[in-house]
């Protein structure tokens, strides 16, 4: 995979000593524990179905969602625990999701792919790649049409690209946006991969950006790796969708470290050299060093929050293990109404 | 009480609906500035304005999918497929999204969604413009299905439908578009899904239907009757959920049943119906529950054609003669 050739459009002023880019490394050293503990318990037999991790990426999630206002709306398609995690989804109850227990954001109907929590803005967790596109976009046309200043962020991977559903969304959106009636960022998360399949196989265009602006959405690429950069990108542009009303696009370019899914063991379709590369540009890192430049943070620092998240973590699943498992009559409950 | 015809109703009911809810909008292709192709929301652009009546691009997942998400965030979209033939681009929308969001979010969001448009073989369409879809869209757990046979439930159910928390696919019958019948005029006239009504009382046999068949089968039943075979007519209206309740009740006078539907005949609406009646009333029956459907072909063109393809009345008599072992 050719290398992302990018300028961080973000400056590294004092102002990146401020707290919260702390806290966003701390939430991104957490959702790392957190994906490689998931990984561990699919092993172990305690998760169930697909398991698709997102290390290697999370830059992206806590870029943006670090930008948003709180009563903000995130999409997302199966590679979800951190959007939700970010959202601020209780950890105990996703991990309990994916363990299939009662106490699960889901209640254990949904699992891995399905995550949902609607009290932290979290509107999904699907696993059509590319279908809930339209939905998203739908979502952001009913915060409009209340009148209200809330914003859609829809997260899909580069593969989405190339379902029908997607351009129907995006051509739609398009020209909802011209009435204002379209406040959504959509966030291409180019990981380079559809499942096995690289960019350069399977989109005709590779330059994923330029694709949307066939239908009238600007659009710019992103070092997804650096969330100094991502964050830049995204206060700009969720302001502007918020003040317009029209749809805004953000090309997150970034690589995940791990397999597509937990089954995805001998990775045919790239190399291990090509994988332990990209680790060079691990988001975390990248941070932590930015960090260490221009506000001093030591190991020490660093390794005390590791040890915090991987407490937090044992804790969820502590949480998720000693959770009971759905009653019986939830088998029947949420089909339709009641 | 007023006479209108079963078009009207329709109308009628997404009007008042759009009266009582503002986050009622509907959504279509050319059902704005165009008017629709079957003028059922003529003149709506111009009462409620281009945000409520959303004319789209010929994109059926693109609107299916989208009125997912404006009824995931509260709004009550009303969604018009030309013909429901199109809602096969969108199935995806409509089957993995919209009939399940709820179950896999653990009942964290209502979808209430309506997915409505004409259906059904008559009027020279052929092959990729007269299907039936109730089997197709009955299959699946989450949808409501709902296929009226007057212009009273046509309304009633569709402002039923408008006012649910659920999705529901509104199977409107092409061909009865133009039918009259008196139609309640009060605005909150609703007809709630998963009640079957006995459309005809009779004592010899039991003929279930819905939607157009349902006409096919009463016209049917007064030839009959002139033979002296008094059918009693089940009209089921919705067919997920489905109320055989009254057809169960009435198999038991009769011990006799014959199921008419216009949909091909392997794993059809008539196939659930007819296996259901052998479960649940098996010990009533005196012969098989015959089924009447339309014949297993693409709806071929030339109207000789077309009319061998649909179900037909002497279909229904003989298929009742033959419960009853006469000729």
């Amino acid at each position: 995979m050719a290398k992302p050739k990018m300028e961080s459009t973000a400056t590294l002023d004092p102002a990146a000593c401020a707290p919260e880019w702390i806290d966003i490394l701390r939430r991104m050293i957490f959702v790392r524990r957190f994906e490689e503990t998931t990984e561990r318990e699919f092993r172990r037999g305690k998760i169930g179905g697909y398991l698709h991790v997102y290390i290697g990426q999370e830059a992206v999630a806590a870029g943006i969602i670090s930008a948003l206002q709180k009563d903000d709306i995130v999409f997302s398609g199966y590679r979800d625990h951190a959007q939700a995690l970010m959202l601020g989804s209780d950890p105990n109850r996703v991990m309990a999701e994916l363990f299939g227990k009662a106490t699960g954001v889901s209640k254990g109907k949904g699992g891995s792919m399905h995550l949902f929590d609607v009290e932290h803005g979290f509107y999904g967790g699907y696993g059509i790649v590319g279908g809930h596109v339209t939905l998203a976009a739908g979502s952001a046309y009913a915060l409009r049409y209340r009148e209200t200043d809330r914003i859609t962020v829809c997260y899909f991977g580069d593969g989405a690209m190339n379902i029908g559903s997607f351009h129907e969304a995006m051509n739609m959106t398009g020209l909802w946006g011209r009435d204002g009636m379209a406040p959504i960022v959509f966030v291409i998360e180019n990981n380079g991969y559809a499942m096995g399949t690289s960019v350069e196989r399977h989109s005709a265009l590779p330059d994923l950006a330029a694709r949307v602006r066939a239908y009238n959405i600007p659009s710019e690429k992103v070092d997804g790796q650096d969330v100094f950069a991502v964050r830049g990108v995204a206060d700009r542009v969720v302001r502007q969708v918020r003040e317009t009303g029209k749809p805004y696009c953000i090309e997150a370019v970034t690589y995940r470290f791990s397999g597509h899914g937990a089954a995805d063991i001998l990775q045919p379709y790239r190399s291990k050299d090509e994988v332990e590369e990209h680790k060079h540009r691990d988001p975390i890192v990248i941070l932590r060093n930015r960090l260490a430049e221009v506000c001093g943070l030591t190991d020490d620092d660093v390794k005390k929050m590791e040890a915090e998240a991987a407490e937090r973590v044992a804790a969820a699943v502590k949480f998720a293990e000693e959770s009971p498992a759905p009653e019986p009559d939830e088998l029947y409950r949420d089909v339709v109404s009641e | 009480m007023s006479e209108k015809s079963y078009r009207d109703a329709i109308r009628e009911a997404m009007i008042q609906e759009m009266d009582r809810n503002d986050g009622v909008v509907v959504m279509g292709e050319d059902i704005g500035v165009y008017e629709g192709t079957f003028r059922i929301t003529a003149g709506m652009l111009k009462k409620y304005g281009a945000k409520r009546v959303i004319d789209t691009p010929i994109s059926e997942a693109g609107m299916a999918g989208t009125a997912v998400g404006m009824a995931m965030l509260g709004l009550h979209p009303i969604v018009e497929m030309m013909t429901m033939n199109f809602s096969i681009v969108a199935a995806d929308q409509i089957l993995n999204h919209a009939a399940k969001v709820r179950y896999f979010s653990g009942g964290q969001v209502d979808v209430p969604v309506v997915i409505r448009g004409p259906q059904g073989a008559g009027v020279q369409l052929s092959a990729q413009h007269s299907q039936s879809f109730e089997s197709f869209y009955g299959h699946f757990p989450g949808l409501t299905v709902a296929a009226p046979a007057t212009p009273a439930d046509a309304k009633g159910m569709l402002k039923s439908a408008i006012r649910g928390r659920d999705p529901v696919i509104f199977l409107e019958s092409a061909a009865l578009y133009g039918m009259k019948g008196e139609v309640p005029d009060d605005a909150d006239f609703t007809v709630p899904f998963g009640q079957s009504r006995v459309a005809r009382e009779g004592n010899d046999v039991t003929i279930v239907s819905y939607s157009r068949m349902l006409q096919l089968s009463l016209t049917a039943a007064e030839r009959l009757a002139q033979e002296g075979i008094e059918a009693e007519v089940v009209d089921l209206r919705t067919l997920r959920p489905l109320d055989l309740q009254p057809a169960y009740a009435s198999v038991a006078r009769t011990h006799r049943c014959v199921v008419v539907q216009e949909q091909w005949k392997p794993f059809g609406a008539a196939a659930e119906i007819a296996a259901s009646i052998t479960e649940n009333a098996f010990d009533e029956l005196d012969a098989p529950v015959e089924r009447v459907t339309g014949e297993d072909v693409p709806m071929p063109y030339a109207r000789n054609l077309e009319l061998l393809a649909t179900p037909h009345e002497d279909q229904v008599i003989a298929a009742v003669k033959r419960t009853m072992y006469r000729s």
